[in-house]
């Protein structure tokens, strides 16, 4: 037994910060299980350089992941880290200007090489020169421990030694916060039971890593953190792109349609297309297509076939696809284009996110083009994100935009996982019979002949007698969908499409939340910033003040009540990691004179930022 | 004029799967379908005397032959004059945007094998702008024919020169003639893996069903190239070959099994290939020393004679290889897709039930609350 103290805690922000090589992501990914083992709340936030591996112990090498995790509920990875663990010098070079003073920051001493510390320009070792007085540093050779401690394993080279240090890392952070790592284990045996001696490498450098926290002096006490207070449930952690792929393979299965991707890699929207390739026993096909253009096409002649029609990819993509989406308008037929929205424009920054897309889904596209918007808040809502994407692509026979970004799609959090029965059921009629008759009296097809509730046309899908009929993108005439270039029908077509759009029934009313009832400032967001405006607007409260927040799901249509909602404040701020663009379809929409509050940095809101703006706002208007 | 009689190889062993497997077949009882039913109440819209008419008409009375319901049969095509093509036919039909018919038709084809899945398009929408999705559909073998009706010029957009034009053309963008390198179709089709490769023409009703009938039959990409006359814009493209006191000089009709020969029979030539590798056309009577006489062999494995011999067409046309260059089978993409659906799908038991989807949400690593 450790007769250290063990002190209770309420909640911790913990950044595991190194080289691209050093296995940061899977220590965070790691670490991030063994806590939600333990039922806390917790968000966290990966962030990784586009070079796969940069050069060695450079700042652009450096990788991190950051998890936030508490005895109550978490709405963003946190601000600021109160550890922060820097595998080399280039590491805490980066991090370090984000860690509060008193945090604390543990070194691999090992790496603070006079070379390392003059590749990243330090002229002399910060641990050494007193910069770092402020923080509770603990200097661990790292390296030079882990292979201390697999002396043992003849078979393997120092190199590979080394490169389980940072299991040493978790180990040590799991005895530090009380994590049990009985899951890490059963990961290690998984992933490297064919290496039986780099798995035993595994396995004893992350209990050298234990056993280090637990005999050193230099770690006075442990921490514990009880378990957060939440619904009643089932719960697993996820990622914003596996709840994506789980989502649309769920709602195929309530639609009983088989779901066909056709796709074209690309960061940070590539994972969506790994889990789907691995659900095939969900009857999902995936087409890894030539580019895409192809994949958005291969998907369209899918959903035209009757299946649901899938393409994923970032903004780059989406600028490519552009004309196919077009296509989808006019055939009128079922498809969903998932944006996982990075930094832009052009290549931008590929693995950070941002907001920016938002107008390219409304707007990007010749003609009056309407497109249904669908924004995931949370990792986990991208679940009911993409189910809410497929109910309207289906009952409307028309595109939908999902809009993701790189935060929720690599970030995750504990998701209460929904009982299949009472997912809605999202079948399909598939027209099965003729429609009309023509001059003669006979029985014929009517491609364009609308649902008058919602204007939706029949989907006849190839194999159906007696509906074979040719649609195209060239102007079709209302009811019998043959060619047409009247300009009174290209006028009513044009109009019907919008209004099938806009009337697309069963968008929630947008729900204001305003704890005191007499907030005169309403925060509005969209999409993923609703983590940390709603952490920011909790501060705001807390300090004392009133303010409302609202969020958006659902960008095209707007809810019903927006109008109304936006003109009962006497300010509306919006937040959003762009230039001001769902601001700017605010102003136009409903001539309300929001204030926009903008950053591109590639990175969500820090809470404190915000709330400041808040209070800003709120002192001008008090 | 010859026919190409049937497509099988000369090796011809295993039965080859056919393209039509696994598609419905009309009832046997069921009264014999005619050209009408396959064509479609819309007004025919190509200028008057445009070779699209007679490949229409060729289409429309091949279809009956294929046995299957009209239901069963898609047509996808991209933009130009020819991919009007699916108005004009009572089937399932779409027609895309420029370019993109092979990926939209291998959606279709991957997801519904039950559909006999036809791709239209013209030399610019399936070689220029098309070009990326023409060669991976080949490269793929996705179980479709793509008709490509080479006019050797934009006619849509009125005048144009295309991908195919000739060097020193002279079209409404090209005032001073072409400097544009042109492709060979069939030459880029052999390049990037096609497992069947056709020439035909619009004029010749039978040459070019037989090619309809071999390509239809081929379980793959079958690209089909025709060329087509545009009396507008580029009328006469291809006229040496058309008049009939020129064709037989320089038509050279692709026999499988039999010797590759041009010309009259009083005066016909015999395709060789000498020491070296050069190819010649000699007078069956006076073969030079060592040469060899090349048998065509369009289900030879290695693709390289069927390349020499798409290398004979010069833009001169003084010969000009017609017919199937290359038959070959090899498993197909999207029977390949759907196998591993399958597989996955009956290894795990059948099609997934509310508890297999609620097994895959729930993942590897739960933890309950309450
Ligand atoms: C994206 C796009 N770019 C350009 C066009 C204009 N366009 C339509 S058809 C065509 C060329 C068609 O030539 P081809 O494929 O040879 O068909 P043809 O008309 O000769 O049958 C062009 C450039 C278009 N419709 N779409
Ligand atoms: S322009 Fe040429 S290809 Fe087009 S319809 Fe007229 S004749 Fe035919
Ligand atoms: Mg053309």
């Amino acid at each position: 037994m450790s007769s250290k103290t063990v002190q209770k805690l309420d909640r911790v922000v913990i950044r595991f910060a190194g080289d691209s090589g050093d296995g940061m992501q899977l220590t965070g990914d790691r670490f991030t299980s063994e806590t939600a083992a333990m039922g806390n709340d917790l968000s966290t936030l990966p962030n990784f350089p586009a070079e796969i591996r940069a050069p060695q112990g450079t700042l652009p090498g450096v990788s991190s992941f950051q998890l936030h995790f508490a005895d109550h509920d978490v709405l963003t990875p946190g601000d600021a880290p109160d550890v922060l663990v820097a595998m080399n010098p280039a590491a805490l070079k980066a991090n370090l200007a984000d860690v509060p003073r008193g945090a604390t920051i543990i070194v691999n001493t090992d790496e603070f090489s006079k070379r390392n510390l003059a590749k990243v320009g330090y002229a002399e070792s910060p641990i050494d020169d007193g910069s770092l007085e402020s923080f509770h540093v603990h200097p661990v050779p790292l390296t030079s421990i882990t292979v201390d401690a697999l002396a043992a394993f003849d078979g393997l080279t120092r190199k590979e030694k080394e490169r389980a240090k940072n299991m040493f890392a978790l180990g040590l952070l799991s005895w530090m916060y009380t994590r049990p790592t009985t899951g890490t284990e059963a990961f290690l045996t998984k992933k490297f039971g064919a290496h039986p001696e780099i798995l035993e490498a595994n396995l004893a450098a992350l209990r050298a890593g234990w056993n280090y926290g637990e005999t050193t002096e230099d770690f006075a006490s442990s921490y514990e953190i009880a378990p957060a207070v939440m619904p009643p449930g089932t719960y697993r952690n996820i990622t914003g792109n596996t709840a994506l792929a789980h989502g649309l393979v769920a709602a195929a299965h309530q639609a009983k349609l088989p779901l066909v991707l056709g796709s074209y890699p690309i960061t940070p929207a590539s994972d969506i297309l790994h889990a789907l390739s691995a659900l095939k026993r969900h009857d999902v096909t995936t087409i890894q297509a030539e580019d895409e253009i192809a994949g958005i096409g291969i998907a369209l002649g899918a959903s035209f076939g009757g299946a649901i029609g899938v393409t994923t990819t970032s903004g780059p993509g989406v600028a490519l696809k552009s004309e196919t989406i077009g296509l989808a308008v006019s055939l009128e037929l079922p498809l969903i284009i998932v944006d996982v929205q990075r930094g832009g424009p052009s290549t931008g920054l590929p693995t950070k996110t941002e907001q920016a897309d938002l107008l390219q889904a409304m707007y990007g596209r010749n003609g009056e083009s309407p497109v249904p918007i669908v924004a995931p808040s949370t990792p986990a809502d991208c679940f009911d994100a993409a189910f809410e994407a497929v109910r309207i692509a289906t009952a409307y026979r028309t595109p939908v935009f999902i809009l993701s970004d790189g935060y929720l799609a690599n970030g995750s959090e504990p998701w209460a996982v929904p009982e299949v029965s009472e997912l809605p059921d999202l079948q399909v009629e598939f027209a099965s019979e003729p429609n009309g008759v023509d001059d003669k009296g006979e029985p014929v097809f009517h491609p364009f002949l609308r649902d008058p509730e919602t204007l939706a046309r029949p989907w006849a899908v190839p194999g159906t007698a007696g509906l074979e009929h040719r649609i195209g993108g060239i102007e079709k005439a209302d009811v019998t969908g043959n060619i047409s270039y009247d300009p009174d029908n290209h006028d009513k077509m044009t109009r019907l499409r919008a209004a099938k759009v806009a009337g697309i029934a069963g968008i929630p009313d947008v729900v204001v939340e305003d704890p005191s009832g007499e907030a005169r400032l309403l925060v509005l967001g969209w999409g993923s910033t609703q983590g940390p405006i709603a952490a920011a607007v909790r501060a705001v409260r807390n300090a004392g003040h009133s303010v409302a927040s609202a969020h958006l799901r659902h960008l095209n249509p707007f809810p019903a009540n927006l109008g109304e909602v936006l003109r009962s404040y006497d300010r509306v701020v919006v937040p959003e990691m762009n230039l001001g663009q769902l601001s700017m379809l605010l102003r136009a929409e409903f001539l309300v004179d929001v204030r926009p509050h903008t950053s591109v940095r590639g990175l969500p809101f820090s809470t404190v930022d915000l709330a400041d703006v808040i209070l800003t706002h709120l002192e001008e208007l008090a | 004029m010859t026919t190409i009689d049937h497509p099988t190889t000369s090796n011809g062993a295993a039965a080859r799967p056919s393209g039509l497997a696994g598609i419905p077949l009309l009832a046997p009882d069921a009264p014999a379908q005619t050209k009408k039913e396959f064509t479609s109440d819309q007004e025919v819209r190509w200028c008057p005397g445009c070779g699209d008419y007679a490949i229409l008409a060729a289409v429309q009375s091949f279809l009956p032959e294929l046995g299957l319901k009209r239901e069963n049969i898609t047509f996808v095509s991209g933009i130009g004059c020819s991919s009007r093509f699916p108005y004009y036919l009572d089937t399932y039909g779409m027609h895309s945007i420029h370019g993109r018919a092979p990926a939209i038709a291998t959606g279709l084809a991957t997801s519904r094998p039950d559909q006999n899945v036809w791709v239209v398009t013209g030399d610019g929408d399936a070689l220029s702008i098309g070009g990326n999705h023409l060669i991976h559909a080949l490269r793929r073998n996705v179980n479709m024919t793509i008709l490509l009706f080479n006019n050797e010029i934009y006619g849509l957009t009125k005048g144009q020169y295309s991908p195919t034009s000739r060097v020193g053309q002279v079209t409404k963008s090209s005032p001073l003639g072409s400097v544009d390198q042109p492709f060979n179709p069939v030459s880029l089709a052999l390049g990037a893996e096609a497992t069947f490769v056709a020439r035909t023409m619009d004029s010749d009703r039978k040459h070019l069903t037989a090619i309809l009938r071999a390509a239809a039959e081929h379980r793959g990409t079958s690209l089909v190239e025709i060329y087509q006359n545009c009396p507008i814009f580029n009328d006469g493209a291809f006229e040496l070959i058309k008049d009939r006191t020129q064709q037989e000089a320089r038509i050279v009709h692709l026999l499988d099994g039999e010797p590759v020969q041009v010309g009259p029979e009083d005066d016909r030539k015999t395709l060789v290939r000498m020491p070296g590798g050069r190819q010649e056309f000699v007078a069956a009577d006076s073969l030079p020393e060592g040469a060899e006489v090349v048998v065509h062999d369009a289900g030879a494995e290695d693709p390289s004679q069927a390349f020499a011999l798409s290398r004979l067409n010069t833009p001169e046309m003084t010969h000009v290889p017609m017919g199937i260059f290359r038959s070959v089978s090899r498993p197909t993409y999207d029977d390949g897709v759907r196998a591993q659906v399958r597989a996955a799908v009956d290894t795990a038991g059948g099609p997934a039930t509310d508890d297999d989807l609620a097994a895959l949400l729930r993942g590897r690593d739960t933890w309950t609350v309450g």
